[in-house]
């Protein structure tokens, strides 16, 4: 503790507490028992933005942190208001993605007895967060959120939720803020064991046929500029996961894309024909390994990350290093040698060339591919936002990615939603980026009221929504393995988006032909404002190629529309 | 397979919910649990009795400690160490039964805490199969009502978890 103490409400602590971790934003919402922090939020220093619905609270503190790699921090009233952040708190779970959730709880006299707007919210985020507190008394309240800050932002790191009895913001305390966290139970593995380094070393100085295959561990660990160097050195081919999308350029050389059910075809041929398989900061997602027995049949695994509990979960590891990647892949490149990999490179470029990520373009229709492809010409270095569907796949393939926290998407839990807020929270973070949210019309129309929120703070994000009248991924399946039985997935009698953009106050843009396509993406950016883009897009077009649920990632299928 | 693990937590309210809902959400299955504090009042010690294979209990073992409120896990079946669980039996009991529930008692070295016209209550301890032997011979007369302590466990010497 620090020597020097004030006496204060808990309310008032809480502010101190944000600014001595140094947060910058809040995405809240306010309620009853949140009443004191709200009066102190009324004049305080931190910036404060007012959402239309918690979930999107969660999901912009989500997005404004895997923008940054700063903590996320959100807000919402006890009982409804925590509820509807679960989703925004299970999503940054699923992702290991750092943020603090704070709650109003009723008063802690009146906690179990069923009162006005009360959740035993602590109970009910159990098992979707990293750890969470119910905070007993006020004077606890600086420790707590201290421990919350250093959980959520070290180690594997996640969502913490700290709930906060009415009683505990109104009780004074004499506040001082801890300078050091005491949890004897909680000591992250950070430096990789020398020994298994060095066995790793060795493992790949024999390998012919080597894989890198890189998670969103790389990113959350900033270890991109050394994994470049890493796989340069050992001249390995390297393929990323959704959620590692940027962690290595996508124009390099030895890129393999993404790999999995919609990973480039080359990506899931060198893995499965790979001797070696060094995994980094990733977990054997089933969307990635298909079944999951006939996965890298010929390779010894190599998995480093930070998470012990990873190791060995879904497949079987050889040659384990627990630790950052950061700074494992660091001390793995001084070890290490060239492995010989001439052959297995030419061999991975000429697959490159025979089976590249292609689509049918058209005159007549917009084809979604052709417009991540427009976005990208426009504005290379914009950040990309995703829902979660057809469009989420599209732009994992079709934009190439140099850089980390630029792809900014749900990928565990897959939370149709996400995007439009989580494009809030990165353009709040980093307001010299253009901001795309490349969404669905079912996706955008799950949080579409957060167009308010655009409006009000000048958030100017622009939603690009691939409108094809269904729940385009659902009836993707629906089309392939139940008979093309549409079954309530045609929404095409929802809402003229232009309009909807426009009673907020937005500029609502249309595109209906190919040649529009172009033009309303450069006036959208050109424009400065929170703007909605209506692409009508083909409508029938689906995600190409496809490792069907259950078969192998090599048993890969084309599914190309010829229109 | 069963695991005997020793699983050191800190002492606070809501911990036990912590190690349950990890247990039913992925999918393992405990035998018993005991929880209790320690010679450390800020420590408790929790034994779980836990059923799989080796795989299985090495992602109960790093669960667990995941847990911030989990300070330690060992596994202690596989060590020398003592064990025991404690049973409080209920059983039917007049005039005619009572000397020879007196002797099975005795030979078990379980303890009579309790008689009545109609009943005794007999305490046992000891491993699982001592209770499980008490109990089958115990049967024949009638149990009305049991209650079983789940397994405590230390390792065998001097050295602790």
């Amino acid at each position: 503790m620090t020597g020097a103490t004030e006496k204060m409400t808990g309310a008032r602590a809480f502010i101190e507490c944000l600014s001595k971790e140094g947060v910058e934003v809040i995405f809240g919402y306010p309620g009853g028992v949140l009443l004191p922090i709200y009066d102190e939020l009324y004049d305080a220093d931190v910036r404060h933005i007012l959402v239309r619905h918690e979930q999107a609270a969660a999901h912009a503190a989500d997005g404004y942190a895997r923008a940054t790699g700063k903590t996320g921090v959100c807000l919402a009233t006890s009982g409804p208001g925590a509820t509807n952040l679960v989703t925004g708190i299970a999503t940054a779970y699923m992702d290991s993605v750092p943020m603090v959730a704070f709650t109003g709880q009723v008063p802690g006299s009146m906690i179990g007895n069923d009162a006005f707007q009360e959740a035993d919210i602590t109970g009910i985020t159990l098992p979707i967060t990293k750890h969470n507190y119910l905070v007993p008394e006020a004077v606890e309240l600086p420790r707590i959120i201290k421990e919350a800050f250093h959980i959520a932002s070290t180690g594997r790191q996640g969502p913490v939720l700290v709930d906060m009895p009415k009683d505990v913001t109104t009780d004074e305390l004499d506040f001082s803020y801890p300078e050091k966290v005491e949890l004897r139970g909680y000591k992250p593995t950070f430096n990789g064991n020398l020994l298994q380094v060095k066995k790793a070393a060795q493992e790949i100085s024999r390998s012919t046929c080597p894989v890198i295959y890189a998670g969103g561990g790389v990113i959350s660990s900033d270890a991109s500029s050394e994994l470049l160097a890493f796989a340069e050195k050992i001249m390995a081919p390297v393929t990323t996961t959704l959620t590692g999308i940027g962690a290595f350029p996508g124009n390099h050389l030895l890129s393999l894309g993404m790999l999995g059910m919609h990973g480039t075809k080359y990506a899931n041929y060198a893995i499965q024909e790979s001797d070696l398989l060094i995994t980094i900061g990733a977990r054997f997602d089933d969307r990635v390994t298909g079944k999951i027995e006939s996965f890298a049949p010929n390779a010894r695994v190599m998995h480093i990350d930070i998470d012990p509990a990873e190791i060995s979960k879904n497949v079987h590891v050889d040659i384990p290093i627990v630790g950052d990647a950061k700074e494992v892949l660091a001390s793995l490149t001084k070890h290490v040698m060239k492995c010989k990999s001439e052959n297995w490179i030419k061999k991975v470029g000429e697959w490159k060339v025979k089976y590249p990520l292609h689509y049918v373009n058209s005159d007549e229709f917009i084809k979604p591919q052709y417009i991540i492809e427009q976005i990208h010409e426009a504005c290379e270095d914009a950040i990309i936002v995703t829902d979660v569907g057809q469009h989420q796949m599209w732009a994992a393939q079709y934009f190439s990615f140099k850089e980390p926290r630029m792809f900014i998407t749900s990928g565990g839990l897959g939370t149709m939603g996400y995007g439009f807020p989580a494009a809030i929270g990165a353009k709040v973070g980093r307001p010299d980026k253009v901001v795309f949210d490349i969404a669905g019309d079912g996706s955008f129309q799950m949080n579409s009221q957060e167009l308010a929120t655009v409006v009000e703070n000048d958030i100017p994000v622009i939603v690009a929504v691939f409108n094809n009248g269904y729940l385009g991924m659902v009836r993707q399946w629906q089309e392939l393995f139940y008979e093309h039985r549409y079954s309530h997935t045609c929404i095409s009698g929802s809402v003229d988006f232009v309009k909807l953009a426009e009673a907020y106050g937005a500029l609502g843009l249309r595109a209906a032909r190919p040649p529009e396509v172009r033009p309303v993406i450069d006036e959208a950016i050109a424009s400065g404002r929170p703007t909605v883009i209506d692409f009508i897009v083909e409508r029938e077009e689906n995600v190409s190629p496809m490792v069907p649920a259950g078969a192998a990632i090599n048993e890969i299928l084309d599914l190309e529309r010829k229109s | 397979m069963k695991h005997t693990l020793a699983v050191l937590v800190e002492n606070k309210s809501g911990v036990l919910a912590r190690v349950a809902v990890l247990f039913s959400r992925r999918g393992y299955n405990i035998d018993s649990l005991a929880v209790g504090v320690t010679e450390d009042p800020t420590i408790s010690r929790m034994t779980i009795v836990v059923r799989g294979d080796d795989h299985v209990l090495e992602q109960v073992t790093k669960q667990l400690n995941k847990l911030i409120d989990v300070i330690k896990v060992t596994d202690i079946s596989s060590d020398e160490s003592v064990e025991r669980e404690l049973a409080l039996i209920k059983v039917t009991a007049d005039a005619n039964t009572r000397s020879e529930i007196i002797q099975i008692v005795d030979i078990f070295r379980a303890r009579i805490i309790d008689v009545a016209a109609k009943s005794m209550t007999i305490e046992v301890t000891g491993d699982e199969e001592k209770i499980v032997g008490i109990e089958q011979l115990l049967s024949s007369f009638g149990i009305k009502e049991m209650v079983r302590t789940g397994k405590v466990a230390l390792t065998r010497g001097i050295k602790s978890v």
